[in-house]
């Protein structure tokens, strides 16, 4: 009776398990894993690319996204979830190539990758371009409200060490974005493995810690349309969006030098449908779709042929294409080892957790402790009391 | 026999979700990231991150205690009331639970900015704007709001079954009705308010999504740490190691709390000899 109880729970649960994989062999679909707000997905008149593909192949795509390259990392590596398409950037895929978690292209079924300019060929993060095909490419710069910000200030990294902008400034919530601005502050190469250069720039770091108003990623979006963040370092091309929602919105390359960055699609290992990975890429990278997809994401086209397509505006926009005096401020990000990594990783825990008021908490844990240790003391001598009390009076009884 | 039969779906369940996944938190706690070989580096580390570990328990010991401090009165009331009352004022109690607590987190976010509802209405009476947001308050207020029913339900069912005639009894023998509430009421209802400190505390010690809303950069919780380690950093060893940690502290906290009941109950066994 027990074992058939077991082995009817045992079969239900498995039932359960089973339940959510519905696998419908009648219409094909990928998955595609990339940053969030980053396809041009129907809203305000915008092409929906998700869709148009479906229509164009009949491949259905399953769409997810995540904030950071760390986190797409994390999942990635966490498995549980297989994807057919990710778009990291460049550091991230060199990191995904050494770790041989990604999967070779078949060129054969990408020709739209004739379109990509040279330029954005042979990276150093895919030096035979085996792996990726760039999807866009952009900037890392200052965001401002002019209405609290003075272009003055925000011409440096400095504006965000301000203390007249306290609680008004955000921050990346990703170590690499972050010890980058820290870095060009200081001086340092971006790709810099000196453990005592990182240690600077996380002490440096730690310094801002107090003056910001959150850690951010997709968040930063409303909070900067809002008002309610005066300043902040994010990517040009979501400048670009924040501003048609709020015309105050300001951006500048700072002096000290800032990232280049391209996000390039990739097939990781374990994907389930390569050939329609294929397909999505390929689709990706026609001039067309490239062009409407930039247009609503702001972003920059690693192809020449897509600007033909393209608003003029956004075309001879000077935060989406700077001209290249700026663009010699620039400097990408290369892959870190593991060990500078993981180091960067725990100076970055530190700068987040830094700063709290030990001394407070201490006193007040020790005075609790010493309260209820005296509590128990006390009650312990009175229970004694009573009970000798008590055979006392039973005694005299 | 029939008894043992009964727990068996549980049993099932709790081996399978509980027991099984502790162990894997263990083995996470006690290896490197790298290699998997056995280490106690993950838990020698932790001393750094003690003020985090004791700005999570303050303030969400603190939360519990203002919960209580809401909680009862209501819940006194609410178990005075007609039978058809209560109904209603319980589900009125569980209505908010209804909605995502992620929801209703961010919508006192919206409501606390510096350019939310508050401080515009604020703003138009020409009154200056209050610094409501990113406080230790903020994220006290968070932990109250989404967790206070889970102190009004049990201090409710546990006060709603104390026996009237003992409170008439004690009335009849010259209790003052605040005699009879320190004498009476209140050591009957100790295991509702046990039950009610913990039920609040334990989720709030360990809550990692209102600190991150309603609080500021040094509001961080364990819970904050904890969910970075997973989510992005991706060195599981030293989440497990932090929740073990935060486990056992939690342990610590609730048998304290528990003790503090029990002395409660000898004494009461004590004054009725």
């Amino acid at each position: 009776m027990k074992k058939r109880l077991f082995s009817l729970m045992l079969a239900l649960l498995l039932l359960v398990c089973a339940l959510p994989v519905p696998v419908s062999a009648a219409q094909e679909t990928i998955t595609v894993f990339n940053w969030g707000q980053y396809i041009s997905d129907g809203t305000d008149d915008s092409l929906d690319v998700l869709a148009a593909f479906t229509e164009a192949t009949g491949i259905k795509v399953n769409y997810l996204t995540f904030d950071s390259n760390e986190s797409m990392y994390t999942k990635l590596k966490t498995g549980g979830a297989t994807y057919d398409v990710i778009i990291p950037s460049d550091y991230m895929i060199g990191k995904l190539i050494a770790e041989d978690m990604l999967e070779p292209l078949d060129f054969s079924n990408i020709p739209n990758y004739q379109y990509i300019d040279d330029a954005f060929r042979g990276q150093a993060y895919d030096p035979e371009d085996r792996y990726s095909v760039p999807y866009t490419w952009g900037t890392v710069g200052l965001i401002y409200n002019t209405n609290y910000v003075s272009d003055a200030d925000a011409e440096s990294w400095a504006c965000l060490w301000n203390a007249k902008y306290a609680g008004k400034i955000l921050m990346f919530n990703n170590p690499r974005d972050a010890f980058a601005i820290g870095e060009s502050m200081l001086g340092y190469s971006f790709n810099t493995e000196d453990r005592s250069e990182l240690k600077d720039t996380a002490d440096l770091l730690s310094l801002q810690k107090d003056l910001l108003q959150a850690y951010v990623m997709d968040q930063i979006f409303g909070m900067m349309e809002r008002g309610e963040a005066w300043v902040a370092p994010y990517y040009a091309g979501d400048y670009l969006t924040m501003a048609e929602e709020n015309p105050d919105l300001a951006f500048s390359y700072p002096v000290e030098g800032f990232n280049i960055f391209i996000d390039a699609m990739c097939i990781p290992k374990g994907c389930q449908n390569k050939a329609g990975a294929e397909a999505f890429i390929n689709f990706l990278c026609d001039p067309e779709i490239c062009a409407a997809n930039l247009e609503y994401l702001g972003y920059s086209a690693p192809e020449s042929a897509a600007k033909e397509y393209l608003d003029e505006e956004l075309a001879a926009s000077p935060v989406a294409y700077p001209d290249d005096e700026t663009l010699a401020r620039s400097a990408s990000f290369n892959s870190l080892s593991l060990d500078t990594t993981q180091y960067m990783d725990d100076l970055w825990l530190s700068v987040k957790t830094s700063g709290a008021n030990t001394t407070l908490y201490l006193i007040l844990t020790i005075a609790a402790v010493l309260l209820v240790g005296l509590f128990f003391l006390i009650s312990n001598i009175r229970k004694k009391r009573k009970k000798a009390q008590r055979c006392r009076k039973w005694k005299t009884a | 026999m029939k008894n043992k039969l009964l727990a068996c779906p549980y049993i099932v369940w709790m081996v399978l979700f509980t027991i099984i996944p502790l162990g894997i938190v263990f083995y996470y706690a006690f290896t490197d990231s790298g290699t998997g070989a056995f280490t106690l580096a993950n838990m020698a580390s932790m001393g750094s991150y003690l003020p985090i570990f004791l700005r999570s328990i303050w303030l969400s010991l603190f939360s519990a205690l203002i919960c209580l401090l809401i909680g009862y009165p209501v819940a006194y009331f609410i178990a005075q009331c007609k039978p058809s009352t209560q109904r209603l004022l319980e589900l009125l109690i569980m209505l908010p639970m209804c909605m995502s607590f992620l929801l209703r987190t961010l919508a006192w976010v919206s409501m606390l900015e510096d350019t939310g509802i508050i401080n515009t209405f604020l703003r138009h009476l020409g009154l200056a704007p209050l610094p409501l947001i990113r406080t230790n308050g903020a994220v006290i207020l968070g932990m109250v709001y989404n967790y206070l029913p889970y102190m009004i339900l049990p201090l409710y069912s546990v006060i709603m079954k104390i026996d009237n005639r003992l409170l008439e009894a004690a009335r009849d023998l010259g209790c003052t009705p605040v005699n009879t509430f320190t004498k009476v009421i209140l050591p009957l209802s100790a295991p509702g308010i046990l039950s009610g400190l913990t039920m609040v505390f334990v989720p709030a010690v360990s809550t990692f999504y209102i600190s991150q809303k309603l609080g500021s950069t040094g509001t961080t919780l364990i819970g904050d740490v904890i969910e970075s380690q997973f989510k992005t950093a991706y060195n599981p060893n030293l989440g497990a190691a932090m929740s073990l940690v935060l486990m056992i502290l939690i342990f610590i906290c609730v048998s304290i709390m528990n003790r503090f009941g029990e002395s409660e109950e000898e004494t009461e066994v004590i004054a009725k000899v």
